[in-house]
């Protein structure tokens, strides 16, 4: 079904930075030149052949914390966006399928989530309880799901009255079939372009959270957090806070890219053999 | 009107088609995008004050020759060559500034479906006068008073009011005279009809029929009338031209084409294809009887079904006729428990069946199939039809594999469409092939009594036709009943055994075929009968004179 000769070259540029990102991810520990919070040399030192990127704002090397963070930043953001995908979609369909005090509960339940400032009510929470990665995942996760919820609740609800659904109920299948074989399959356009953007905010997220001393801990640092330990290198025309914030943009165009290549081939009704 | 020198003058020659090819760049699966010609050197001419019938089957080219003289494509496509020349010139050398001066003020056009044309967030009345304004041939106070002028001759009820109601608070067929109205505000010289009465019931058609020609008649404005149902264009046309596959097949006077038709096509057409079927006696057991039956929205609020009796008998055909709002498909949904009835029951071989869905088992449900109206959304999308057709296999009877896709070939075989479609998905199937697939879906649970609610209203008379002959064959071979719903009453002469006639959520005639159309009549009967449009001219007179009530969409 997948041709490798059809995919436009978008996508391509998309999948190859995406793989590219990921595989920094995995491999860090490899491919790092240095450790994550050895200190090598000066501070804000300039680009050179020992470090490819200069250093921070402690002597150490930045494109060995680039690696380290991005397997933080990415694998942070995948868990959370992964998630707030699966609870808010399963939620949003049952609640569609269901109807009744079932939907107006967790819609109800879901506005008073939302009606919190998420950046508050992650603040309140992440100060109460253990700082660590599961806990951010979960806290993310979760805030992030009542965004998922609301759109796949509404796109199921269309979905739920449509003539093919009800054959399916008449036909006697359980609710488990009608959410994931008769609606989910239906609701994936909108659901996919809203991963991609998602997952783009969970990384914003993050980097807000770490900013305010609340996301990753030093000395580990997601890219988010580089930024505001470098930031007041700029206004001595040093790069270094550039730098990850040029890879979130990177990551946010090329995850958006696979996505739109995702999105086109879903949306396509003749199982992506039309069109092109 | 200074670029309008013929206006006054009511004859001469309006619009000259000449030589038109239209073509689309289709994208088949697997294969490189190529060409087709939808429209093939097809020319026509049309007098002032005159109408020309455009007919033929879907994919004729019918309404992408009418858009033509507008000069628009519709999505993708293209008119690669020819001429149309309207009042003395060739529009589409006009440019698009030149196009946007014609439409709406020289040709104005009626879409099939007034429901879906209209802009549900505006007050009818600003729709009605919108393109007299824009092109600026009239002022607000002066075109309202020609709306009004028009909903009158249309036979719009409360006609000094209705042009501030929105279009969901008026009834399809109103809907339908409002578009008429809206086309015919501006003044134009020509205006485009696209099937304005197929989506209507035949009571409602009569209505809008007349409404419309007399309307044609009275203003004098030419016509494109397109259709498929040569009865009705007979009734409005001046001249009838036959299409087939975009190319020209007859064009003559309606009187010849109806009477001596020259080519073989245009035979087939005209000839009734009527199926010859044996009426079967009912017998001493129906398996499913429903009982003083009782159903309402709302709790209670709005009664659709009131105190219904019927049976189905095994192998045999019940069924349903009456125009939309009469509680035919609530029936249905009653029966198959998606609206438990508030009171009455219904039984299923000798057993009562759970007023509700959630109530009955598995083999309750497997016993009854139902099909749909729209074949499109009644199969999932995103599904193949080997998943739409296999799934029932799987459900009721545990079939996988091997077994099951030997079955979903067999079911293929015997709708008459090979097991090459097992993997296509329904956007990639016509209308036709769509409505066998459904067929098939309900033939593969093996059930006792398939619903069929109105099957064959969305497609063309001679698909229409194919699908009858299938479920009769159907009927023949696996001995399964059928409950057909139906607004037509040429489909109920050609498939039932016995028919219950609805109005108003009542049962107003039940009985044996041969029995229920014989006279004598009760009103409605008669309304539904006669108003079954005939190949003669005159027909539409005729009928309205004869008829003793109005249709309840009034």
């Amino acid at each position: 079904m997948l041709d490798i000769k059809r995919i436009p070259p978008g996508a391509w540029i998309g999948l190859v930075l995406t793989g590219f990102f990921v595989f920094c991810a995995v491999f860090a520990p490899v491919i790092a030149p240095y450790g994550n919070a050895e200190i090598v040399g000066d501070v804000w030192a300039p680009m050179s052949a020992d470090h490819w990127l200069g250093t921070d704002n402690l002597g150490r090397d930045l494109l060995s914390r680039m690696i380290y963070g991005a397997r933080v930043t990415i694998l942070i953001a995948v868990l959370a966006t992964a998630l707030a995908f699966s609870l808010g979609s399963i939620m949003g369909f049952t609640a569609a399928v269901v109807g009744g005090w079932f939907d107006t509960l967790v819609s109800r339940f879901v506005d008073l989530l939302m009606s919190i400032p998420t950046l508050i009510f992650a603040l309140v929470v992440l100060s109460v309880l253990p700082s660590n990665i599961v806990t951010l995942i979960l806290v993310m996760g979760i805030l992030d799901s009542t965004r998922v919820y609301r759109l796949s609740r509404a796109v199921a609800v269309d979905i739920n009255v449509m003539d093919f659904v009800e054959a399916a109920k008449l036909r006697g299948e359980g609710r488990g079939w009608i959410i994931f074989r008769e609606i989910l399959p239906n609701a994936l356009s909108p659901l996919v372009s809203e991963l991609g953007l998602r997952f783009i905010y969970a990384v914003l997220f993050l980097s807000a959270l770490s900013f305010l001393g609340l996301g990753v801990q030093p000395p580990a640092a997601d890219w988010g957090g580089m930024v505001k330990e470098n930031k007041d290198g700029i206004v001595f025309g040093i790069p270094a806070a550039l730098i990850p914030a040029g890879a979130i943009a990177a990551l946010a165009i090329s995850v958006n890219l696979v996505a739109d290549w995702i999105l086109n081939r879903t949306t396509d009704l003749k199982g992506g053999r039309g069109n092109g | 009107m200074a670029d309008k020198p013929a206006k006054e003058s009511k004859s001469g020659r309006l619009l000259d088609i000449r030589n038109l090819r239209i073509e689309a760049t289709v994208y088949p699966p697997g294969e490189a995008p190529r060409n087709v010609t939808l429209v093939d050197d097809v020319s026509l001419t049309l007098e002032r004050g005159k109408v020309l019938g455009l007919i033929g089957e879907s994919g004729a080219g019918k309404s992408t020759i009418g858009l033509s003289s507008m000069g628009y494509g519709r999505g993708g496509v293209r008119i690669t060559g020819g001429e149309v020349i309207l009042n003395g010139r060739d529009i589409l050398k006009g440019g698009r500034s030149g196009i946007r001066k014609i439409r709406g003020r020289e040709v104005c056009y009626v879409a099939q479906s007034a429901a879906a044309a209209f802009n549900p967030a505006h007050q009818l009345m600003d729709q009605v006068v919108e393109a007299a304004l824009l092109h600026g041939t009239a002022r607000r106070a002066e075109a309202e008073k020609r709306a009004v002028t028009l909903f009158r001759k249309l036979g719009l009820p409360d006609p000094d009011n209705i042009g501030r109601r929105y279009p969901h608070q008026v009834s399809g067929g109103q809907l339908q005279r409002v578009m008429t109205a809206m086309a015919l505000c501006s003044e134009p010289d020509l205006i485009v009809f696209d099937e304005p009465t197929t989506a209507l019931d035949v009571t409602t058609q009569i209505d809008v029929l007349a409404a419309i020609r007399d309307a044609i008649r009275d203003t004098g404005v030419a016509a494109l009338y397109i259709t498929h149902d040569l009865a009705v264009v007979a009734q409005v046309a001046d001249e009838i031209m036959v299409l087939r596959h975009g190319k020209l097949v007859e064009w003559g006077g309606t009187r010849q084409i109806i009477k001596e038709p020259r080519q073989q096509y245009t035979n087939a057409l005209v000839s009734v294809h009527e199926i010859e079927h044996q009426e079967k006696k009912p017998t001493d057991h129906p398996f499913l009887s429903v009982k003083n039956v009782t159903a309402s929205y709302g709790n209670g609020q709005v009664k659709v079904l009131k105190n219904v009796s019927v049976d189905i008998h095994p192998g045999q055909t019940l069924a349903v006729v009456g125009e939309s709002g009469s509680g035919k498909s609530t029936l249905a949904r009653a029966i198959t428990g998606l609206l438990p009835p508030m009171e009455g029951s219904i039984t299923f071989g000798g057993k009562e069946l759970s007023n509700a869905l959630s109530g009955r088992s598995k083999e309750d449900l497997r016993q009854l199939q139902m099909v749909y109206q729209m074949a499109d959304v009644a199969m999932n999308p995103r599904q193949p039809v080997a998943t739409i057709i296999g799934r029932p296999l799987e459900f009721y009877f545990g079939m996988r594999g091997k077994e099951r896709d030997r079955r979903v070939a067999e079911l293929l075989d015997k709708i008459e469409m090979g097991k090459g479609f097992a993997d296509r998905y329904p956007a990639e199937l016509s209308g036709g092939q769509k409505q066998r697939v459904c067929i098939a879906r309900a033939l593969a649970a093996r059930p006792k009594l398939i619903i069929c609610d109105e099957v064959t209203s969305a497609l063309d008379p001679l698909v229409a036709n194919g699908i009858l002959k299938l479920l009769l064959g159907l009927q023949a071979e696996e001995d399964v009943a059928y409950l057909f719903i139906t607004h037509d009453l040429a489909t109920v002469k050609s498939i039932a055994d016995s028919i219950a006639v609805m109005y108003r959520g009542e049962i107003v005639r039940y009985g044996p075929k041969s029995e229920v159309l014989a006279p004598p009549f009760d009103p409605y009967t008669d309304l539904l009968l006669s108003s079954v449009p005939e190949m003669e001219i005159g027909w539409l007179d005729k009928a309205i004179a004869s008829r003793r009530m109005e249709s309840a969409g009034n």
